[in-house]
């Protein structure tokens, strides 16, 4: 499940720092001066971004007076979309693909490990570092299953041994490089067709 | 017109209508929960669905437009089929608990699952628990029972104008709150109760106190404030459980305010149940013959110049007239109603009504406002207001600041001065006004009760008049009284001469009544010296407080009575109930205070009094409808201005008349307001 309910401790004021101000300037331009309130979602996302990765009711209230619009259309936005986080996470916030393709491969040994060195909870801050982790759906990354999303890099071809050493990096704050963990370049493939039709390594 | 096919019989239909609305036409029934006539179309809860020929799938009929040619089929195994399927989703996460639900009798989903519904759950897995949501003082909630056919969201945005509620998280999470849990701020917030097909939103004042088809249900007429919504009183023995909406398109819609739902408490108390006497400067209980005896003796001791009567904001035309008969053979002249002096021009009776008519509003380009807040004085017409606004933006502008109106309005100034500028056409509104096809002019009470008052009215009507706004089709000058029995009192002829306007005010202030007859009268300000008081009335509340002498009578709900609302429409309100303890009905007691006086040949009774109020109304046509004119005179009157402040004297909502008082859910209401309005709406 994402982080759908409400912080118990909440930051009293929020307001745009001035380089998000300047980009929500840029993106207010994108829309007619009528449909102003469609810049809800990208205000959310940059109020997300400046906020620790987790946005505030201040932000929420902020967001619909720049845009006037009711308190509660923004609410309804925010708890509507899984990737606005409404309580905090931690500073390396672990989202483990648990669809079908990652499932198959083995997603489930992932999520077992997350549990055992982050929280055994989800959305649950680590005791040892500063670590959050939660289950999500697609990822949109099946070619290169299993796979985690840590803040903004995706970590993929994962098996046991290498999320190990990719979640105590992350708990020594030395997190390792994002991308293929089988050495595999973007997500091209690792054998290659000949032209009998058969693969070869 | 364009025609359609329902289960093989042509019919036509308008063109934009839905299928759904074809359907009807065709008297063929379909089962629905989110689609509501006077809110927007969702297509969310998929319980319409119908067969379309050439269509695939069965479509949602609530959302597909009607065309030409259509063969629409709702009697087939596949819609029954599908009906089914979607009352068996419907059903999947609803809990069984009709026997505790308050809806129970009258619930859209229970009614509908039997016709519908099949009768057993193939569901095993757990049904979802949703916490209640705090939703103020007069909405209960039990969300689990939730359907997500979101009308409540749709009426606060739409029709309340209050985007309060939403419906948060999303698939089998999501919720229906109101934005953190806040008590609804609406006029209007109780209307969600009827509108919620289940029984998530259920009436809290009214929470287990019975079941439907216990009740006795009478159609009547509201008189919290003067716009006279129909209603149904719902009666359980003598007490009044509650009260509904009655739908009616050219007033009130499908909606009441909350002050008419909910002052239904307040008439089980405070009420008084017998005459009561003062005797050692206490008032003790007593009863009729004595009470009548001490009230004759005080009038027949008494100059009739020194006698002053009031008649109250709820009081009924026939009762009105019988107080009027009453004080006439009694040779009295000081009669009023009003309860501060205002400027009201009886002579014609387009001068004091709502002219445009509350329908006529939808139809307005230009709405101005003087001096009124109709949100709180007429809590339905400034919906109806709304509702114009939202549906094609017309321009709203004020004289005087009544605050949040729920639309958007310009003020375009605070004082007379900014009248006369209209009137001599100095301002950039001028313009707009004259170039508006049908504008509204509403002027209310708090405009009239300037020194300028007689200015406003009747420069204004000159100016329209001239311009002709004030015409066969459409007249655009508008007084929007505040109380039930303003506009009928006026065409009683109970209004004192114009000669000696103000010698009623002028002599209450000064203290020159020895006998003061209140009836049902609580907002008028008294300062008591040594005035022998009488109140008739049906509550223990301002009037009773200061009284010598106290006559029980029956409220609204507990007789027929006849009540002119602002457009000069002549309604009956009929009795639900029958009066407490010795109370009587205001005529029966002037009839006992005539016997006494043996004036035998006076008597009224009730159906004569009927008539006669009938036939002194002018320009009435017949119940329920508007009156009409031949032909609109014009006197001009000289009047003098003086510019002022135009200061709209604020309402206290929820405490206007003496039920309101003493209901307790009205208290809490107003408790709750006054909270909000401490610490501001911004405390997150």
């Amino acid at each position: 499940m994402s982080l759908k309910k409400v912080h118990d401790d909440q930051p009293k004021e929020f307001e745009f720092s001035s380089e998000n101000l300047k980009k929500a300037d840029d993106i207010l331009k994108m829309y007619p001066e009528k449909n102003k309130k469609s810049a809800v979602m990208p205000f959310l996302y940059l109020a997300q971004r400046q906020n620790n990765n987790w946005i505030p009711l201040a932000a929420m209230k902020y967001i619909a007076n720049f845009l006037s619009m009711p308190y509660i259309s923004v609410y309804e936005v925010a708890t509507f979309y899984s990737m606005y986080n409404l309580a905090p996470v931690g500073k390396y916030f672990v989202q483990v693909c648990t669809t079908t393709p990652c499932l198959i491969r083995g997603a489930d040994k992932i999520v077992k490990l997350c549990k055992e060195n982050i929280s055994p909870k989800e959305n649950e801050i680590s005791k040892k570092g500063n670590c959050s982790w939660m289950e999500v759906e697609c990822l949109g990354a099946c070619v290169s299953a299993p796979m985690i999303q840590i803040n903004e890099s995706y970590y993929e071809d994962l098996d046991e041994k290498s999320t190990k050493a990719i979640l105590e990096s992350l708990i020594k704050d030395k997190p390792l490089k994002p991308g293929s963990f089988r050495g595999r370049k973007n997500t091209s493939p690792e054998k290659k067709q000949l032209e009998s039709g058969e693969y070869r390594a | 017109m364009p025609k359609i096919t329902i289960n093989g019989k042509e019919i036509e239909f308008e063109k934009g209508m839905t299928v759904l609305q074809a359907c009807e036409l065709a008297d063929v029934e379909i089962p629905r929960f989110c689609y509501h006539e006077k809110l927007s179309i969702a297509g969310n809860c998929r319980m319409c669905l119908v067969e379309m020929e050439k269509s695939p799938k069965p479509i949602a009929s609530c959302a597909m437009p009607a065309t030409e040619g259509m063969n629409i089929k709702t009697n087939t195994n596949l819609v029954e089929k599908a009906r089914k399927g979607v009352m068996e989703f419907l059903l999947a996460n609803h809990p069984l608990d009709c026997p505790v639900c308050d809806q129970g009798g009258e619930c859209d989903l229970q009614d509908q699952s039997m016709y519908y519904g099949v009768d057993k759950s193939r569901f095993v897995e757990n049904k979802r628990q949703v916490k209640e949501k705090y939703m103020g003082p007069l909405i209960k909630t039990q969300m689990t029972r939730c359907i997500h056919c979101t009308r409540c969201v749709r009426f606060a945005t739409e029709v309340a104008g209050i985007p309060e509620i939403g419906a948060i998280g999303r698939g089998e999470n999501m919720e229906i709150t109101t934005y953190l849990e806040k008590a609804m701020e609406s006029e209007l917030s109780a209307n969600v109760i009827d509108l919620c097909p289940v029984g998530a939103l259920t009436s809290k004042p009214y929470a287990f106190e019975a079941r439907p088809w216990e009740l006795k249900k009478t159609e009547s007429i509201d008189v919290m404030d003067a716009v006279g919504s129909n209603i149904r009183v719902d009666t359980y023995n003598w007490e009044v459980k509650r009260i509904l909406p009655k739908l009616n398109n050219d007033i009130n819609e499908e909606w009441i305010s909350d002050k008419t739902r909910y002052s239904c408490d307040g008439l089980l108390k405070q009420r008084l149940e017998v005459p009561y006497v003062k005797k050692n400067n206490k008032l003790q209980k007593s009863n009729w013959d004595e009470a009548i005896s001490i009230l004759i003796e005080k009038i027949n001791t008494t100059n009739p110049n020194e006698i002053g009567g009031h008649i109250g904001d709820m009081v009924n035309l026939e009762n009105a007239l019988a107080f009027k008969k009453l004080f006439s053979i009694l040779k009295v002249t000081n009669l009023e109603f009003r309860e501060r002096n205002f400027y009201i021009n009886s002579k014609e009776k387009s001068n004091y009504i709502f002219n445009s008519s509350i329908k006529g509003i939808e139809e307005a380009d230009l709405v101005l406002l003087i001096g009124t807040n109709p949100r709180h004085e007429a809590t339905m017409l400034n919906a109806r207001i709304r509702k114009a606004y939202a549906q094609r933006q017309i321009p709203i502008f004020s004289v005087g600041d009544p605050g949040d109106l729920t639309y958007d309005y310009t003020v375009i100034g605070n004082s007379t001065d900014t009248i006369k500028k209209i009137l001599n056409k100095e301002l950039e509104f001028s313009k707009k006004l004259l170039s508006s096809k049908k504008p509204i002019i509403i002027i209310g009470e708090s405009a009239l009760e300037l020194k300028s008052g007689q200015y406003i009215i009747e420069e204004f009507k000159k100016f329209l008049k001239k311009n002709n706004f004030i015409n066969k089709d459409w007249n655009s000058l508008n007084f929007l009284p505040q109380n039930a029995s303003t506009v009928g009192l006026i065409d009683l002829q109970i209004l004192p001469n114009q000669k000696e306007k103000n010698s009623f005010f002028e002599k209450l202030k000064n203290n020159e009544f020895k006998v003061l007859y209140l009836l049902s009268s609580d907002n008028l300000d008294i300062k008591k010296n040594n005035e022998f008081i009488i109140y008739q009335g049906s509550h223990g509340d301002r009037g009773a407080e200061i009284a010598d002498l106290i006559l029980p009578s029956a409220a609204f709900t507990e007789q027929n009575g006849l009540y002119e609302n602002l457009e000069g429409r002549v309604q009956e309100c009929k009795k639900a109930s029958y009066p407490i303890g010795e109370a009587l009905e205001d005529w029966r007691v002037f009839n006992l205070i005539l016997k006494k006086l043996k004036k035998n040949e006076n008597l009224s009774n009730f159906d004569s009094l009927r008539k006669e109020v009938l036939e002194l109304i002018p320009n009435f046509t017949k119940l329920n409808d508007l009156p009409s004119y031949n032909e609109i005179e014009f006197i001009n009157l000289p009047s003098n201005f003086v510019s002022e402040k135009v200061i709209i004297k604020e309402l206290d909502y929820f405490f206007t008349n003496a039920i309101s008082r003493a209901s307790k859910t009205m208290s809490e209401c107003r408790q709750i307001k006054k909270d909000s309005k401490k610490t501001g709406t911004d405390n997150l």
